[in-house]
């Protein structure tokens, strides 16, 4: 399971790119901050203008950036983390994992949002660029499938997703729905979870009739008003505060083949224990072993204060395993 | 003397240089995007590129057709004028001819702020409003498609229509109206077969700036067409346009491969239709500004 190898490993994913911040914060802010990414790649303006007030302030700047499915729990994270150190600011934005593994490569970041792990290509250019990235996994999702809450269909398996998104399947009906033409949504080439959903699931190319959004948002907006439609989202995006799925939005279970039982991602045992199928870690990068202000941050996230923001946000706590190994990667005793 | 002769030269140069930096942009945008895109056909064959499959992060092998594009741009466009150019145009007579001066005095800056207003929030708008009043009129799952980027480039191009048009029928010399007053016209009939027919080239070029700014525009379309990379077969169908491509995949495609230069190939076609609007639009103007000026 993709859910307990080493954060170095080979995936080869690339996370997304925009940026919308939070389900039920607002997708217009969301939207407007989206547009800064789109528009200009502007991440980094909206960086340096947080640069400049800590800058003045003297506080210790800790600058993040990367996976769109993670900028809102790291946000939360950063909040709460500033509210007990005044003497640190921590800068977070989205735009992706792979634009932020590029801006560690680049010593552009302190640390590197990424809900995959890092390449074996990108930890190459690191290392010739003197950057020795280090991992820790500070949460776990369970990527979720979406569907019109009115949809009357509860469960899916791997094999049936994927010939949906490879066009394959086109109606409802096929796959003991309605009779209705299946509506496609997914994010753009340039996102992570795209990658990741491909290579996991579609195995193949996605059919061109599929929808490019532009975050996790902006599919959650869309499949709520969509009757037909079906959409892949980080799980904290598809249930609110409480843990409950968003109004008009159903969650699938998702099985692993026709003889497997459908699992659903909403329970923590699952995606703890690798049961559902799109269980993923989510991973932050540093360049050599975090110190100072970098680490308390990260020891922060990892501490039960910052695992309850992450069930807060809808994603799960990490497993003992992980906390072993981010130990023995952070160089802590037990 | 000579010193006062030599500062007067040294402000003409200075002067000359600035109004000259902008055709120097110009032209440094111009090779930057043809330099740019004639690499990406060292990876991609000439014809292939005018496919109508786009796919650069395909599974296997990677495609940059680019047809259903500019079809896509096209339709929006075409759609957004046909919806703006009656409406523009009907509130520009309005506003020029017909309305008293405190109606004027309302309607002119309520148009100027439409013109202000962001394009990502328009974008929003067709996400919230537009898209599912579409999808309940025509009884489809999602209202993510070309018509929805018409009604909402329409939106952005109404401002400019209006204005320009306005400045237009005004330009009317009144000689015309009163002569046709003088022959027992209606002011219906003033307005529709004397006043916008003299005014037609204004209006024409009005036109023209406003496919330009359609044609342009990319949050909007973006936010509100649903992206597909599908040859579009209708006004229902979902739709993804030059700009909107340009804008998912540069901000992360890797620097220097296929895909990168392509995607300069893209803005490289994107530029010649805008210059190619532009063009038009300077001709009509010019030529108006012969007729009336």
């Amino acid at each position: 399971m993709g859910i307990s190898r080493s954060p170095l490993g080979d995936e080869v994913t690339l996370e997304g790119f925009g940026m919308l911040r939070s389900a039920r914060g607002g997708l217009l802010v969301g939207m407007v901050l989206l547009s800064v990414t789109v528009a200009g790649c502007g991440s980094r303006d909206e960086e340096e203008g947080r640069v400049a007030p800590s800058g003045k302030t003297g506080k210790v700047l800790i600058r993040i950036r990367g996976s769109d499915t993670l900028v809102n729990l790291v946000q939360r994270l950063a909040e709460e983390f500033m509210k007990k150190r005044s003497d640190i600011w921590v800068a977070v934005t989205g735009g992706g994992s792979g634009t932020g593994i590029a801006a560690l490569i680049n010593k552009e970041v302190d640390i590197a949002d990424a809900s995959r792990a890092m390449k074996s290509k990108e930890i190459k250019l690191a290392k010739e660029r003197g950057v020795e990235p280090v991992g820790v996994v500070i949460a776990l999702d369970g990527l979720a499938i979406i569907v019109n809450e009115s949809l009357p269909i509860d469960s899916l398996t791997l094999e049936q997703l994927g010939r949906i998104y490879r066009g394959e399947i086109k109606r409802w009906s096929e796959v003991g729905g309605p009779d209705m033409e299946i509506s496609l949504y997914g994010r753009t080439s340039a996102s992570g979870t795209f990658v990741y959903f491909r290579d996991k699931v579609v195995k193949g190319d996605y059919s061109p009739r599929m929808k490019g959004m532009i975050g996790n948002s902006h599919i959650v907006e869309a499949v709520k008003k969509d009757k037909a439609g079906i959409g892949y989202v980080g799980i904290g995006y598809a249930v609110d505060e409480k843990g409950r799925v968003e109004a008009a939005l159903k969650v699938l279970r998702i099985a692993k083949d026709a003889s497997s039982p459908a699992v659903t991602p909403l329970k923590v045992e699952n995606v703890k224990e690798g049961l559902y199928p799109l269980a993923r870690p989510l991973y932050q990068f540093t360049n050599g072993k975090p110190k100072g202000a970098i680490l308390e941050f990260i020891r922060f996230e990892l501490s039960e204060e910052g695992q309850k923001i992450v069930t807060k946000e809808g994603f799960y706590p990490i497993t003992p395993d992980h906390m072993k190994a981010n130990k023995k990667v952070l160089g802590l005793s037990e | 003397m000579m010193l006062s002769r030599l500062k007067e030269k040294a402000i003409h140069f200075l002067f000359f240089l600035t109004a000259f930096s902008a055709v120097v942009i110009l032209a440094g945008i111009f090779l930057m995007l043809v330099l740019n895109a004639i690499r990406a056909f060292e990876d991609v064959g000439f014809w292939d590129f005018f496919g109508t499959r786009w796919n650069p992060s395909a599974y296997g092998e990677p495609s940059y057709g680019i047809v259903q594009m500019i079809v896509s741009t096209f339709m929006t466009t075409l759609g957004a004028m046909l919806i703006a150019v009656p409406l523009g145009v009907g509130a520009a007579a309005y506003i020029a001819e017909v309305a008293s001066p405190r109606v004027r005095e309302i309607l002119k800056p309520a148009i100027e702020i439409l013109a202000g207003i962001p394009s990502v929030v328009i974008g929003f708008l067709g996400i919230v409003l537009v898209g599912p009043l579409i999808a309940d009129v025509f009884g489809l799952s999602s209202g993510l498609n070309a018509l929805n980027g018409s009604i909402l480039l329409a939106v952005m191009a109404l401002p400019t229509i209006i204005s320009v048009s306005e400045d237009a029928i005004r330009a009317v010399p009144t000689e015309y109206k009163e002569a046709s007053y003088a022959l027992g016209a209606s002011r219906w009939t003033t307005l529709v077969r004397v006043t916008i027919p003299a005014a037609f080239q204004g209006i024409a070029a009005s036109v023209v700036l406003g496919v330009g700014r359609a044609v342009g525009e990319t949050m909007t379309v973006l936010m509100a067409t649903g992206n597909a990379t599908a040859m579009p077969h209708g006004f229902l169908d979902s739709v993804r346009t030059l700009t909107a491509t340009i804008a998912i995949e540069l901000g992360e495609v890797p620097y220097g491969t296929a895909h990168y230069y392509a995607l300069f190939a893209v803005g490289a076609v994107l530029f010649i239709i805008t210059l190619g609007i532009n063009l038009v639009a300077e001709m009509i103007t010019a030529k108006h500004r012969r007729l009336t000026g």
